[in-house]
């Protein structure tokens, strides 16, 4: 049996996280593959539907980044999204979607090396929770009722 | 009550409203919605524990609108709604009277949009004892067990969006499930759509909502969707102070703290 390799996706503020994990390949640090990164002009630009749509779409674990508080390119849009996240994750809390599979992370475009080890950490975490069959039986119901 | 009626009729005979916006008898023994245009049909307005729609839903509706300056009886519900919708700068101290109602059903006249906010400093939003335990109690159960629980809740679900049209603060124009570029909202009523739908709902009001329960009201298959926003609501207050609304203060995710704590980012 194979062994079972997490889909992470990432979403990424172009400023900061995104110049990070850039740095980390230039600084040839190896990382593991399993990361698709998008990128996004803030953070403050990551809609929480965006979350849910990587969880639909067959994502094990999420991982959500951007500059640190008080290095925003746009003064506050990480302020804000800070806030969102937190009313956001105890939201899922309450709903029951596992809120170990959304790491959020502050990287600024100098930690290279801190992007690596976010996403070897989560992918980590990730492939001890197992893959995400809870949200993909909900999001797969229509396939499996078209199977009966 | 006689009180009310005087009023709303004074207001309609002098032109300062166009149309009152209060509770009439309804069909069976329901209460409903009446929009009143004439000083002589104000005898028609009644006011008792049935009359728990929030009427301030109307406020921003087109329809009602272009019929001119309303005046609405409120309760303390709807008094709430009323300051959110000002905060949001949805009215304007010239674009509506208000004939509140106290929980004592005694009629109190304001002012200014800023006086209502006064007069609620002492009715206070507080979430209910029963609710508080029923939320801790859906918190205390495994994660899968969570998620199994509100699939099965939101199950009977068919969107007919009533939470939406009941909510005074669902005021959008276009909402963002009939948005379809990009398709946010997966467009049947089966577990998926359901449960997107009812987080996405439940966001839009984070920091806004202010605890009507109208939604709850309005749903036919009586599903807990105020559970969400209650337990949102506790979130914000907890998080970032601010229960219920301020007309010279943002909403709590409209704005923010530089120093915010949280403890789940790395």
């Amino acid at each position: 049996m194979n062994e079972f390799e997490p889909k992470i996706v990432a979403f990424v503020c172009n400023w900061c996280t995104y110049a990070g994990a850039d740095l980390t390949g230039t600084s040839r640090i190896k990382y593991a593959q399993n990361v698709k990164i998008i990128r996004f002009p803030c953070t403050g630009r990551i809609d929480f539907m965006l979350l849910l749509k990587a969880f639909s779409e067959g994502a094990d674990g999420i991982i959500v980044s951007g500059c640190h508080p008080n290095d925003c390119h746009y003064t506050s849009g990480n302020f804000h999204a800070r806030r969102r996240w937190i009313t956001f994750r105890g939201l899922l809390d309450l709903l029951g979607i596992d809120v170990r599979r959304i790491q959020y992370s502050w990287v600024s475009a100098a930690e290279g090396a801190k992007w690596a080890d976010i996403v070897n950490t989560t992918v980590t975490n990730i492939s001890e929770l197992g893959p995400y069959a809870d949200y993909a039986k909900v999001a797969n119901y229509l396939e499996k009722e078209a199977n009966l | 009550m006689k009180e009310l009626i005087a009023k709303a009729a004074g207001l309609l005979e002098s032109n300062t409203v166009q149309v009152v916006i209060g509770y009439g008898q309804g069909s069976a023994d329901r209460s409903r919605a009446i929009f009143i245009t004439q000083p002589s049909d104000c005898e028609q307005l009644i006011f008792d524990s049935r009359c728990i729609q929030n009427l301030a839903v109307y406020l921003t509706k087109a329809e009602i609108k272009k019929m001119g300056k309303p005046a609405i009886v409120a309760s303390i519900p709807v008094l709430r709604s009323i300051v959110q919708l000002a905060a949001e700068n949805q009215l304007t101290n010239d674009s509506l009277v208000v004939l509140g109602v106290s929980p004592e059903s005694q009629l109190v006249e304001f002012e200014s949009l800023a006086a209502i906010e006064s007069y609620l400093e002492s009715h206070k939003i507080e979430i209910d004892e029963k609710y508080r335990k029923i939320i801790e109690d859906i918190k205390a159960k495994p994660v899968a067990e969570r998620f199994a629980y509100w699939v099965k809740e939101l199950e009977p679900c068919f969107k007919c969006y009533a939470c939406r049209a009941a909510c005074p603060l669902c005021y959008c124009t276009r909402c963002t499930v009939e948005n379809n570029q990009p398709q946010w909202i997966s467009v049947g009523s089966h577990p998926l759509g359901n449960l997107e739908w009812h987080i996405m709902r439940a966001m839009h009001l984070a920091g806004r909502c202010t605890d009507c329960e109208a939604c709850y009201t309005a749903c036919p298959m009586s599903i807990p969707i105020h559970l969400l926003t209650k337990s949102m609501l506790q979130d914000v207050n907890e998080n970032f102070g601010s229960y219920g609304s301020s007309i010279s203060k943002p909403n709590s995710l409209s704005s923010f703290n530089p120093d915010d704590k949280e403890s789940f980012i790395r």
